[in-house]
């Protein structure tokens, strides 16, 4: 028998109900996991560069030493219990959500090459019928120069994926998402 | 835009990409906002990392028993026609999806959500809140007691009004077998002017949102059972070329 996706549809502007209103988790690494600890505060614009301030953002991330949480990533018995390297909360009228998270390690890729330290992000709205699905990255990092996403998307984009160093807060990082127009986030089809 | 530079991580499972048709058309002039967030420049294709194939085993620890029951979570019965909504969560190659978490909300059963955005002027029911999680068993199926709700109107053009739905969202094994959909009830008459049901260009996947009602889950003198089987990505059980 064929078994064919489920067609996704749009989490429609009551979605706090249902996802973030008492299940929002926004502390995805605890004070006591090992690593480099950061704020993440991703910022969402629409194709007007109004602030989205009805949006889910999800983060999956590895933990400082690259390690999934999950059964398929080969060293996961080594991963802290406390560390589940999942987030997910709503935008506010700002447009905005912030983590308090750990800077993710470097990720193993096939043939003995290496991801950079990323983030996987997915955005779901009103007006999003399939969730899109980015990636951050921390700019200045010079791994970022050989990371195997990163060539595949043209050099004068590559700065829509770069969370900045905000200069005003120590340890917090900047990550601003441009659904469409000038500046366009990357987005990609996984 | 089909991009080899990055091969296929041999130590990672494959998943297969969607069949033409088979997921809404992301930008649907119908359905007017798609046109507001969604880019402009075709996505980038991206070979599946261990990034993507992995992903959170989440909101196991905070289920409790009405959870899953939506009439019984308050001191008195919510309004409405009670219903049971059940089924399987299988993967690709039918392989039931066990212990993955999955949440629901929506309308009550005069088409309004409590929810301060919510502008429809039709009543609250004090005694529903419209919101409800459980885990799949271990062979991947799952039950929820709740009321049908109603239809309502929204902005997106003249007299629009959307057929009545259930919001489901479930995890699934990795970060991109996540989905988030809406479940419908058989025989709508709204479907053909709905824009969000319309999105999905293949006939047969729209048809894949759209309960059953089943008497074999149909509970005599107690509530009308509706079946909803959802298919999440899943890992190939032979290599597969793009």
């Amino acid at each position: 028998m064929e078994h064919v996706p489920t067609p996704s549809s749009t989490v429609g502007p009551f979605l706090h109900l249902g996802l973030t209103e008492k299940h929002s988790l926004t502390e995805v690494a605890p004070p006591a996991v090992e690593g480099r600890h950061i704020v993440l505060r991703c910022r969402i614009l629409d194709a007007d560069g109004a602030p989205v301030n009805d949006a889910m953002i999800e983060i999956w991330q590895a933990d400082a030493q690259g390690r999934y949480r999950h059964p398929d990533d080969p060293r996961v018995n080594e991963c802290d219990p406390r560390f589940l390297g999942f987030g997910r909360a709503a935008t506010d009228e700002e447009g905005c959500c912030e983590f308090r998270t750990i800077m993710p390690g470097v990720v193993p890729a096939p043939n003995g090459t290496s991801q950079a330290p990323h983030i996987s992000l997915a955005i779901y709205s009103r007006g999003i019928l399939l969730q899109l699905y980015t990636r951050i990255y921390f700019a200045g990092d010079p791994a970022n120069e050989q990371d195997p996403v990163l060539v595949l998307v043209p050099k004068e984009r590559r700065s829509t994926l770069m969370a900045v160093a905000d200069s005003s807060h120590a340890g917090r990082w900047l990550f601003d998402i441009r659904m469409r127009g000038e500046n366009e986030t990357v987005f990609f089809d996984v | 835009m089909v991009d080899r530079n990055l091969k296929q991580d041999p130590q990672v499972p494959i998943y297969r990409r969607y069949l033409p048709g088979t997921q809404p058309t992301r930008i649907y002039d119908p359905y007017k906002s798609t046109s507001l967030r969604n880019p402009a420049q075709p996505l980038i294709y991206m070979p599946h990392t261990r990034s993507e194939i992995t992903g959170p085993v989440y909101g196991h620890s905070e289920i409790t028993e009405t959870d899953s029951d939506l009439t019984r979570q308050h001191s008195g019965e919510p309004l409405g026609e009670r219903i049971i909504v059940s089924g399987r969560v299988l993967d690709e190659g039918g392989r039931p999806v066990p212990n993955t978490l999955i949440e629901i909300w929506q309308a009550n059963s005069a088409g309004r959500y409590r929810h301060g955005c919510d502008q429809h002027p039709a009543p609250l029911d004090p005694n529903f809140s419209g919101a409800g999680r459980t885990l799949t068993a271990h062979d991947g199926t799952y039950r929820f007691v709740t009321i049908k709700p109603g239809a309502y109107p929204w902005f997106n053009h003249h007299n629009a009004w959307r057929p009545a739905h259930i919001h489901f969202s479930v995890f699934g094994r990795a970060f991109l077998s996540r989905l988030i959909t809406q479940m419908y009830f058989p025989g709508d008459p709204l479907f053909d002017y709905d824009p969000i049901f319309q999105s999905v260009p293949d006939e047969r996947a729209r048809q894949r949102m759209i309960s059953s009602f089943d008497l074999t889950t149909t509970e005599p003198q107690w509530a009308v059972g509706y079946r909803f089987d959802i298919v999440l990505r899943g890992p190939e059980a032979t290599p597969f070329e793009p």
